[in-house]
């Protein structure tokens, strides 16, 4: 048995999904590639993302760690994650801290769970920063540029 | 020019607000400096060594008369009076207060302006040609390109947290005035049967470690060009170097992978995001296109009347040929003999507004060589517009020469300094305007660094300057050979550092060596080219 | 001599540990002898400095000389302008930083 990794679902501080919080710990990339019925897993910095490809259809949790903050390949692994088509839950973990959590959930994290519980207000209004935007991601928001030349919403 | 929409207004707004209470959390405690740092690095606040300094962007360096005035009024309201221009096309205020910087940011965006992106580990303001729309001889203008890539690169979701710093320059000529393939990526608009499309070099950069950029694609069609973007970044953001600060650049990732096999990778991440609708829709770049349409030329006089030799020598030096014969682009100089480089009181930005909507449609460029072009000059209205120039001591005619050195803002201002950088700009440009060299040496690019950051481009310069600390002593290695034109090359590095006093001897000695061996009309570079380091190193060492 | 240096928070003024609170000029800077962590540390926290760092100094008759040019940079100003350094009366302070 893999070392329980996961956060405990009273640590995910925010979650915008409706299904049941998934309430067993996640295993790493390498085992969860060897193992066929792990349904939670964990993305570290260094991981690739596309291994865990051929298992999305097992997957109901990705955690993906943020040790620090200003390491922000877990961005890319998310909307890798997304654009291929994974529906779970996808929870940023680790050092997630206010001002990141637009952009987050902008690349397709639904659930955060920071190290140290973050001020609720201002959370809020972090999630909300952004009335409009320029980039098209996978979080079905329609872009500015798709706005100006007729896409409605 | 472009003009924002309400969806470009209501970002910047955001982006204040959004300052505002980040900088309030601060006060309050809410954030340490660790976790607040990068947040004000990406609205262009740094901590310097006299206060905190906010870098304001002008995307593709074009500003147009109201908001070069209201640069000016933020530097009299809020600094001291005046700014300074930088290598990439921004504008640095040095004394700002931590207190006041959301209110400037406001101030800002009422003129369609920001300090989005000008620092931190993002993709930052995107540079161009300045004479973008005015020159006779590129393909299209590059600047809708780069405003279609301002929009994309502004608080991108997935690259706001890179390895490193991110710089993207666009250009449509052939010519290189904005020293492309020393940038993260390069784009070249090129034609291709007819159709046009961006070229890409991905790579480059000065630093620790300078690169030139090799070219990984010769054609990406114009309705992939931000998808094309968007995977290059993407391999970077996974597999560039989060190890090793210095490391970190994509040119060291594009280096170590090999040029072929990072081309592999983002080729393959391109293929991928191809269907996954990160494009903008075609019809925003043809949206873009008329806000950068020619304005209404007059015809009018080809010449001018050189009877004072004073405003032929300036004509001669400071304009440059524009695609309509009755015009030029008039080029500021902000390097008045003795004075700072890329330094511009409030008064003298607020001259320059008002010559810009007298003169050249309300448009001005900044250039990377820390001057201000005024893009669309009637000839016949040259004269009149010297004359103003020159009460405002800002008509030194001296473009391209010795005397229009870069120099990065070095030890008096800045926190990663090793030695200044300004007092050596200053001794040259008043030693070689007495001794009346300057003319003599006609073209001649001196880049002055005050740390290993190279924001002088010294690795760039004809002549480069190279600031470091010794022992706790100020001492400059002088490098030559470099260029960051279409004819790019890597300076060399002569040999033992000098003294202050030594260094302008030594600039004096090797334009002396050059002087002596030039051929016809060569150029130092060309010299430097055709004879090799070893007559220069004779002279200085020997 | 061991002096503290940071900026001030919400000006960015460059400021000196005098022993009991900051001033902005280096003469009023007090040796903190192998205090200077456990002060720096405090006065962070508190948010009265910020980016505050510990340097070596020499007490001279003419008062506090920092060991680095940056810091002595800091305590005058920009050296290319004497009219925005902290004594713009006494352009020869310039010649101290060198």
């Amino acid at each position: 048995m893999t070392e329980n990794l996961g956060t405990s679902p009273d640590e995910v501080q925010f979650r915008f999904r409706d299904d049941e919080t998934v309430d067993h710990g996640t295993v790493t990339v390498d085992a969860c590639c060897d193992q066929t019925n792990a349904t939670a897993v964990r993305i570290e910095p260094g991981d690739d993302a596309r291994e865990l490809l051929p298992f999305l259809d097992r997957l109901a949790l990705v955690e993906v760690n943020f040790p620090s903050f200003a390491d922000g390949r877990g961005y890319s692994a998310a909307r890798i994650l997304r654009e291929a088509g994974y529906t779970g839950e996808l929870r940023a973990v680790g050092d997630v801290l206010i001002d990141q959590l637009s952009h987050m959930r902008r690349c397709g994290f639904d659930a955060f769970a920071p190290d140290v519980r973050l001020d609720e207000k201002d959370a809020q209004r972090a999630f909300a920063t952004w009335d409009n935007v320029y980039q098209a991601t996978t979080d079905g928001r329609k872009t500015i540029q798709e706005r100006r030349h007729g896409a409605d919403q | 020019m472009y003009k924002y929409d309400n969806y470009d207004q209501q970002m910047v707004d955001a982006r204040v607000e959004e300052f505002r209470d980040q900088a309030r959390r601060r006060l309050e405690g809410k954030l340490t400096e660790d976790q607040f740092k990068p947040l004000r690095l990406m609205n262009g606040l740094y901590l310097q060594l006299h206060a905190y300094m906010l870098r304001v962007a002008i995307p593709y360096g074009t500003l147009n008369g109201e908001q070069m005035t209201a640069l000016a009024n933020i530097a009299d309201k809020y600094d001291r009076g005046y700014g300074h221009f930088t290598t990439r096309q921004n504008l640095q205020y040095n004394w700002i207060k931590l207190e006041d910087a959301a209110d400037i940011l406001a101030d800002l965006a009422k003129v369609e302006m920001h300090a989005i992106q000008t620092s931190g580990n993002c993709i930052r303001n995107i540079s161009s040609d300045h004479f973008a729309g005015a020159a006779q001889d590129e393909l299209v203008d590059p600047r809708p390109y780069a405003e279609l890539l301002r929009q994309w690169s502004s608080f991108h979701p997935e690259f706001t947290y890179l390895p490193r710093k991110f710089k993207i320059c666009v250009i449509a000529s052939e010519k290189d005035r904005a020293a492309m393939r020393l940038h993260d990526i390069g784009i070249q608009i090129v034609q291709q049967d007819g159709e046009i499309g961006a070229r890409f070099f991905v790579g480059g950069g000065m630093g620790r470690t300078p690169m030139i950029a090799p070219m990984i694609r010769d054609f990406v069609p114009l309705d992939q060009l931000i998808t094309y973007a968007e995977a290059c970044l993407r391999v970077y953001n996974r597999y560039g170097r989060r190890d090793n600060k210095y490391k970190a650049r994509i040119k060291i990732l594009v280096h170590e992978l090999g040029k072929d096999e990072y081309t592999r990778q983002v080729e393959e991440e391109f293929a991928h995001m191809l269907d996954q609708g990160v494009e903008p829709p075609r019809e925003e770049l043809e949206r873009l296109k008329p806000f950068f349409a020619d304005p209404t030329f007059e015809d009018g006089a080809k010449t001018v009347d050189r009877s004072d030799p004073d405003f032929a020598l300036w004509v001669d030096r400071n304009t440059h040929r524009h695609k309509n014969d009755a015009y030029v682009s008039a080029v500021i100089s902000l390097k008045p003999v003795a004075g700072i480089p890329g330094d511009a009181t409030g008064d003298q930005m607020r001259v320059m507004a008002n010559l810009a909507q007298q003169y050249s449609f309300d448009e001005l460029r900044i250039m990377h060589t820390q001057n201000v072009v005024l893009p669309h000059v009637k000839i016949a209205d040259l004269h009149a517009l010297w004359t103003q120039l020159d009460a405002a001591d800002l008509g030194a005619p001296n473009m391209d020469t010795i005397e229009d050195m870069i120099a990065c803002p070095g030890l008096d201002y800045c926190a990663l300094a090793n030695a200044r950088s300004i007092p050596l700009a200053q001794r040259i440009s008043e030693k070689f305007d007495a001794s009346g060299k300057t003319e003599k040496l006609g073209e001649l690019k001196l880049k002055i660094s005050g740390c290993i950051n190279a924001c002088g481009h010294h690795h760039a310069g004809h002549i480069g300057i190279l600031g470091v600390d010794k022992k706790g002593v100020e001492n400059y290695q002088l490098s030559l050979g470099g260029s960051e034109a279409e004819d790019v090359s890597l300076a060399k590095i002569t040999g033992p550092g000098f003294t202050e006093d030594g260094v302008i001897e030594a600039v004096e000695t090797v334009t002396d060596v050059y002087l002596a061996q030039k051929q016809g009309e060569e150029r130092f570079l060309d010299t430097y080219r055709r004879i090799g380091m070893a007559p220069f190193k004779e002279a200085l060492y020997d | 001599m061991k002096v503290l240096t940071g900026n001030d928070l919400k000006t960015g003024d460059v400021t000196w540990w005098t022993g009991t609170s900051w001033s902005r000029d280096v003469n009023d800077a007090a040796d903190v002898g192998e205090r200077g962590a456990e002060i720096l540390a405090r006065e962070e926290a508190a948010r009265r400095v910020n980016v505050p760092y510990l340097i070596e100094a020499e007490r001279t008759e003419n008062g506090v000389r920092p060991a680095h040019i940056k810091d002595r940079v800091r305590a005058v100003g920009p050296t290319v302008r004497p009219d925005l350094t902290l004594n713009p009366q006494n352009p020869e302070a310039l010649d101290w930083v060198i």
